[in-house]
């Protein structure tokens, strides 16, 4: 496939404070990428670079290889979903969607016909003359979406939209939005703080923190083999133990030795172990790895969470199993549920710089 | 909870005082004679050619004064808006403290700035224009005064209403290809529309009803409808005529109101 | 370019809007008895004459005095008049705050002159009385529309709770709704200050003979020239203003930093 959209080393700073350094990203055709982070990581302003809201300090966006980097937000391409939806309150469904398709002078006709397809695409039939004041905060995102998508962009960029929505309403509109991003068949570049939404919806994650991408992949790659603390706190529950690599294979994590699959960290080697709280196993006193005894003890609904105290370590754990607080336990990994990361060399470089 | 309804009962003394007999007043006034027997004479009046010549006047200059008030306030408000919201608070204090001033002073002043022989033509003439301009005690200086005092007027809630229009709003209209120009005429201006109604009505009325600004820059010569009322009711006039005047006066404020409101509601269909 | 065309005319229109202010400052130093477009020297003494000249201290008085007590007694009818209005049926509400809109869109002459026709009527002889009564009127307005809102916020909960914690009317009302509302009133309060002061027409046509005001003064030499003492008595009024409004900025500044600070920890 090939690339859509390209970020060629790009920079940018507010009131001296850098917001991205030195960024680099390629988007392929027709794949679904969430941009995801905390608040202030540079998500936001790389995707109001990419729709020409804000110019970059250096830096180029390419667009089908062609440089859009100075072309204003009017001349591009793609089209976005806002935030808050910023539909135009003075008028009705039906304008807000032709808006687009008036500014480059379509046939009435033709205005016509796609203002009833989009609606049927967002399951909004039979709105077209309300206004869309009267709306509730679904209903004027799926207009906002279809406002979007009427002027056929290759590119929709959805701003945190499902921000303002309740849970429920949230998850039924990820269905939405993946069904969607199917039958349009368009590349998607969405934004979010979410990681369950991130996870679900996307063909490729990109995790920022200051300003850096720290992991780009698939949502069970970025999931299951975070490249280093920052994106394996972020994304989930996880132990992050300070351990030493003996050899390849084979780690020392809170003074026992457990086999695992990583090679070529060297021999020695201090290093970050990442351990979800699932892949933990309680066994009986002695039959384990690692003995310990349950602290705390919380019903989630789906399972037990309890923090377990082995080896200098405060572990969480989940299981299906309840354990009572001061029962003593015994811990066990299986090889291919531990990852290994490298140490940070310096709290700087916590933010990787990945090249991808 | 009763019983606190009686709190409000001073006021609608007041009101009652200050606001509903007065008017009644005016009523009666206009369409009695000296004597107090009834007659519509007050009200015709107005078809003398002074008084009709001079409220043709006033609804001319203030028209005028409207409009241009309009044409500097609107852009203003834009590129004022533009520079953000965190200006705010140092904006509305620019605009206010003018009026600080008492508003005849500064009228005069614009008397003492536009005299033949004032500040405005002294650097004109030093800039080598010597016929300057000589605008004082004509209509001209009139609307040129109407505009100074009221354009804050018309800053205000145009200003007041485009500050809190979401830029998501302006941004939404470029992303789907609209230039500048339209992104004014779609979004912005029909957005301002409650704060530009205001602001006609705010600026209109009282540049209509006006007669100290014609007094202080027309010199005598000019006379505004108000003038016309003035003279009735403090200069040995009749009350009775001043007062029919002012109910045909108040008639034309509110047809020019209404007019304003239907194009408010015929702008708000066909806006796009 | 395009951006220095927009400062240029940014900069055209305050200087418009501050030119006559700084022509009178100016005046107000020039060596010449009345206001004329000529520069005869410069002089303080104006600034001295203000205190020798008994009908501008006169007028000063007067402003000040119409201002003050029409702007106490239209808060305090206009507090009370709130708590009322709350109390009623959505109809009479509806009513009363549409005879409360009419003094603030009607033309200030009409307002003036149908005044003066009712104190004409019921025989009552111009002067101070009728001037503050009729400033009084104008400033309602102001009152009830920063007050009403305010006080619709706080809603009868807070009034209702001190209640239930044993306090009796008056005192839920001033221990509780009151400095609830206390920001709406002082605007309205300074609204009506502002207003009365800087009336003319109202008062024009209202004062009995031989009462001034500034603005009446002022108008009264409009076409011989206005006494420099004149302009330079304005000129201290605006700096004074000017210095206070910039102090209480400066101050709202610092309270409001201070706030967030305390907020964000």
């Amino acid at each position: 496939m090939a690339n859509i959209l390209e970020l060629v080393h790009v920079s940018k700073s507010f009131d001296n404070e850098m917001v991205l350094d030195d960024l680099n990203l390629e988007i392929k055709e027709n794949t679904f990428m969430t941009l995801l982070g905390p608040s202030g990581c540079g998500k936001t302003t790389t995707l109001r670079i990419i729709g020409g809201f804000t110019t970059p300090d250096s830096g180029k966006v390419l667009f089908e290889g062609r440089d859009i980097t100075n072309l204003p937000p009017n001349k591009r391409h793609l089209n976005t979903v806002f935030q808050k939806y910023a539909l135009f309150p003075h008028m009705n469904v039906g304008d807000n969607i032709a808006y687009g398709l008036k500014i480059s002078g379509k046939s009435k006709s033709y205005i016509d016909s796609k203002i009833d397809y989009a609606l049927k695409l967002v399951n909004m039939d039979g709105y077209k003359n309300r206004a869309v004041t009267q709306l509730s905060g679904g209903q004027q995102q799926r207009i906002a979406i279809a406002r979007a998508i009427v002027n056929e962009p290759k590119v929709l960029l959805l701003d945190e939209p499902l921000g303002a929505l309740d849970l429920k309403l949230r998850q039924d509109m990820q269905y939405e939005l993946i069904r969607l991003k199917n039958e349009l068949g368009i590349t998607f570049i969405y934004v979010t703080h979410d990681q369950e939404e991130a996870l679900t919806m996307s063909d490729t994650v990109v995790v920022m923190n200051q300003g850096y991408i720290q992991q780009m992949g698939s949502p069970e790659n970025i999931y299951n083999e975070p490249e280093n603390a920052f994106v394996a706190t972020f994304i989930g529950d996880s132990n992050i133990i300070d351990s030493i690599m003996i050899h390849d294979e084979l780690v020392r994590i809170c003074g026992v030795n457990f086999p695992c699959v990583d090679k070529g960290f060297g021999v020695n080697k201090p290093v970050d172990v990442v351990i979800r709280p699932e892949d933990v196993i309680l066994d009986e006193v002695g039959k384990g790895q690692l003995d310990g005894v349950v602290t705390h003890l919380i019903f989630k609904g789906v399972h037990y969470e309890m923090e377990v105290m082995a080896g200098g370590f405060e572990w969480l754990v989940q299981s299906t199993v309840l354990q009572p607080v001061g029962k003593e336990v015994s811990l066990r990994v299986d090889p291919f549920n531990i990852q290994i990361m490298n140490k940070p060399a310096s709290e700087d470089e916590e933010a990787v710089v990945v090249d991808v | 909870m009763s019983k606190n309804k009686l709190l409000s009962g001073p006021y609608l003394l007041f009101i009652l005082c200050g606001t509903v007999i007065p008017l009644l007043a005016i009523l009666y006034y206009a369409l009695v004679d000296k004597n107090g027997s009834f007659t519509l004479r007050n009200i015709a009046s107005v078809a003398e050619p002074v008084h009709l010549k001079a409220l043709g006047l006033s609804l001319l200059l203030a028209f005028i004064c409207t409009v241009i008030c309009l044409l500097l306030a609107f852009p203003l408000g834009l590129l004022l808006r533009k520079s953000g919201g965190k200006n705010k608070g140092f904006v509305i204090f620019m605009l206010i403290l003018p009026m600080w001033m008492n508003f005849l002073l500064r009228t005069i002043a614009w008397k003492v700035l536009l005299q033949k022989t004032g500040v405005i033509n002294s650097i004109l003439a030093a800039l080598g224009i010597s016929n300057g301009i000589n605008i004082i005690n004509t209509p001209y200086a009139v609307v040129l005064g109407m505009v100074y005092d009221f354009l804050p007027f018309m800053i205000l809630p145009i200003y007041n209403v485009m500050i809190k229009i979401d830029n998501s709003l302006v941004e939404a209209a470029y992303d789907l290809g609209a230039s500048s120009f339209k992104v004014m005429k779609d979004v912005l201006l029909p957005l301002s529309m409650p704060g530009i109604i205001s602001g006609i009505t705010m600026t209109f009325v009282p540049a209509m009803t006006t007669f100290a600004i014609s007094q202080i820059l027309g010199g005598g010569n000019i006379y505004l409808i108000g003038n016309i009322i003035e003279l009735e009711f403090l200069h040995g006039g009749s009350r009775n005529v001043g007062s029919g005047l002012s109910m045909v006066m108040m008639v034309f404020i509110l047809i020019s109101m209404a007019l304003l409101n239907k194009f408010d509601k015929n702008g708000e269909g066909t806006v796009i | 370019m395009k951006k220095a065309g927009k400062i240029l005319y940014v900069g055209l229109i305050f200087l418009f809007l501050y030119l006559p202010i700084l022509t009178l400052v100016v005046l107000s130093f020039n060596d010449s008895e009345r206001t004329t477009g000529v520069w005869r020297g410069f002089t303080l003494r104006w600034f001295e004459e203000i205190f020798q000249r008994e009908d501008i201290l006169e007028a000063l008085f007067n402003t000040l005095l119409i201002a003050l007590i029409a702007s106490v007694v239209a808060t305090i009818v206009g507090v009370a008049a709130c708590v009322g209005i709350q109390a009623m049926t959505t109809r009479t509400k509806k009513v009363v705050l549409q005879l409360t809109n009419i003094p603030m869109v009607n033309a200030e002459i009409v307002t003036a002159i149908s005044l003066l026709l009712t104190f004409a009527m019921f025989g009552i002889s111009l002067g101070l009385g009728t001037i503050l009564f009729s400033h009084i009127c104008f400033c309602l307005p102001y009152v009830i529309l920063n007050v009403l809102p305010k006080l619709r916020q706080t809603g009868v909960s807070a009034y209702e709770a001190a209640r239930d914690l044993g306090a009796t009317p008056v005192k839920a009302f001033f221990s509780v709704v009151l400095p609830d509302i206390m920001p709406g009133v002082s605007t309205g309060f300074l609204m009506s200050f502002t207003m009365s002061v800087d009336d003319f027409v109202i008062t024009y046509f209202t004062r009995g003979a031989g009462i001034n005001t500034l603005s009446t003064l002022i108008y009264s030499q409009q076409k011989v020239g206005i006494r420099s003492s004149l302009c330079a008595l304005s000129t201290v009024i605006f700096l004074l203003v000017l210095l206070i409004l910039l102090v209480r900025m400066f101050v709202i500044d610092r309270i409001g930093r201070t706030q967030t600070v305390k907020g964000g920890s």
